[in-house]
């Protein structure tokens, strides 16, 4: 249960595979324009609920409730070994080796 | 009620880009197929020194020049005898908001702000959204940014989403979408709906600002090498780093020779929902860069002003695995972690130098700034999350979406030169389209100019359609 005045993010449809160009590859073709924004919810909901939000910018938006107090994940991901070897690599040829 | 579907959408484009970049595209067109792109780029009304003036206002510009001395001698182990140019970075990095894309910005943030927009809406995945988000926020204006940033399973591009982060915390609206050109149409509604200035990349304003970025670079040159640079390279997508650039430079009456290098994504479809996640750069590859230099046109304003093909004396591709590589060499040996699509051009730089004698300089005009998500650690890790087979070797065997072939050796990393002669004869094509019968001496001579080439190329490719 998401409370009015919460920071939340909403999803649309933008438009269906239908209504897509006509230039697409097949595969991108398929599937739907999808869009995301986040911004205060108006009313108290539940998730999948068809909400009013207003974003940073001040503006009215509607959309499906599709996450709670929205924050992100990324990271740098995990180790890369090779990394290191190319670090290592790099400082041989340069500095190492000979005199 | 306005009809907010695709098609009612696209049709009313040009009224609101007219709106919305406060600029009548069409007093620059010409009878013909051609356009006045001069006094296109002189209707901003700035003169570079006026630029300077406006960006110092944001604190943009005067970035520092390094010379890279362990990478020139990593590169001369690497070279015959007696060659391995200077190699030198512009570290644009150090702009508000932590990329060359600064310059661009707040030229059109600066112009919104004094024609009376309340806001600035742009479309952009890439560093441009986070300077203009920084310059709205220093101007008090609002800001939307709109990323193509999701494939179908929603999963997001790590670098795409930490430019996402960074535009919430300078406090824009980001909007993201999933896959697909059709993000335009957005951006329109958008615009539509604010009435906010349209920050498009690829405006007058935009690209007057790079201006200054060639203009430093030969100053700066003057000043502490003591002559010009031989050779700049610059990272080149959409155009408008390479073309603001050169202008600049010529500006300076430096006469450095200009090579665009782009990373190589060719077999991806950019707008491949399949492959959106294949790909380890989002931005300075060939998916853009070539399309761009073909039809520079194909951008959000009528007439974009980033023409690259105007001012490029060359244009190459290096693989994903070697502008990693040199990411990394960048880090080890000269302590500046940065953001790997900025390194695009330094990775052919490191090559270019190889075939350049040992007095001469050659200069990369542009570092971006890393963090989490954009930073070589974790795209690798995407990567290989999304399959991509990623090793040791020699980065000709890389297949782009397929494979990232790390160089087993610094002097594995090659340069391929793009046929420009072939560009310019795509270009041709493209602008010439149904008229060939109905071509005047003007629009040769305006496609002389559009590809920098004689009239004898372009009568021969013009017979030839």
């Amino acid at each position: 249960m998401a409370k009015k005045g919460d920071w939340v993010q909403v999803h649309n449809i933008v438009l269906t595979p239908e209504e897509r160009s006509a230039s697409l590859p097949e595969d991108t073709k398929k599937h739907p324009l999808e869009m995301w924004v986040k911004g205060w919810l108006q009313e108290d909901a539940e998730l999948g609920d068809e909400v009013e939000i207003i974003t940073r910018t001040g503006r009215h938006t509607t959309g499906k409730l599709v996450k709670e107090a929205p924050y992100f994940e990324h990271n740098f991901g995990v180790l890369v070994p090779e990394v290191l070897k190319i670090g290592d690599m790099v400082r041989e040829i340069t500095f190492g080796g000979n005199e | 009620m306005m009809d907010n579907s695709y098609s009612a959408i696209m049709a009313r484009k040009n009224e609101i880009i007219r709106n919305s970049v406060g600029m009548d595209y069409t007093k620059f067109e010409l009878p013909g197929i051609g356009f006045d792109y001069e006094a296109m780029m002189a209707a901003t009304g700035y003169t570079l020194e006026e630029l300077q003036r406006v960006q110092a206002l944001f604190s943009v510009g005067n970035t520092p020049l390094i010379e890279l001395k362990n990478l020139t001698t990593l590169a001369r182990k690497c070279a015959k005898p007696g060659f391995g140019a200077r190699i030198f970075i512009k570290d644009e990095a150090t702009n508000p908001s932590g990329s060359f894309k600064a310059r661009r910005s707040c030229t059109s943030v600066y112009q919104a702000k004094k024609q009376g927009y309340k806001g600035v809406v742009t479309a952009t995945s890439g560093n441009y959204g986070a300077a203009v988000a920084c310059h709205a926020a220093m101007a008090g204006l609002k800001c939307i940014v709109v990323q193509e940033c999701y494939d179908s399973r929603g999963v997001g591009q790590p670098e795409i989403i930490e430019k996402a982060r960074k535009c919430e915390a300078l406090g824009a609206e980001v909007v993201q979408l999933t896959v697909g050109p059709e993000l335009f149409s957005t951006v329109l509604r958008l615009i539509e709906e604010t009435g906010y200035f349209n920050a498009s990349l690829y405006t007058p304003f935009g690209i007057a600002g790079v201006e200054t970025l060639g203009y430093e670079i030969a100053q700066q040159f003057r000043s502490k090498i003591g002559k010009d640079p031989d050779v700049v390279v610059c990272t080149n997508a959409g155009g408008g780093n390479l073309t603001g650039t050169a202008r600049g430079l010529r500006k300076a009456n430096c006469n450095a020779k200009v090579i665009g290098a782009s990373v190589n994504l060719t077999g991806l479809h950019m707008a491949s929902d399949e492959q959106f996640n294949k790909k380890s750069f989002t931005t300075g590859h060939t998916g853009f860069g070539v399309p761009f230099s073909v039809n520079p046109d194909r951008s959000d304003v009528p007439r974009s002003a980033a023409r690259p093909l105007r001012y490029m004396d060359r244009y190459v591709t290096v693989t994903q695995g070697s502008v990693f590589f040199i990411t990394e060499t960048l880090a080890s040996l000269e302590g500046l972690e940065k953001g790997p699509a900025g390194n695009t051009a330094l990775a052919a730089a490191f090559r270019l130098a190889q075939d350049m004698p040992e007095d001469q300089c050659i200069v990369v005009q542009e570092t971006e700034y890393t963090g989490a998500g954009k930073h070589i650690n974790p795209q690798l890790s995407f990567a290989r999350q999304n399959g991509i087979d990623i090793h040791f070797g020699d980065p000709k065997d890389e297949i782009p979406g397929k494979s990232i072939i790390l160089p087993s050796h610094p002097s594995l990393i090659q340069v391929t030169d793009v046929d420009l002669d072939h560009v310019r004869r795509s270009n041709i094509k493209a602008q010439v389209g149904a008229h060939k019968d109905e071509l005047t001496d003007a629009d040769i001579r305006y496609l002389m100019e559009e590809t920098n080439s004689s009239e004898e190329f372009v009568r021969g490719v013009v017979a030839s359609l």
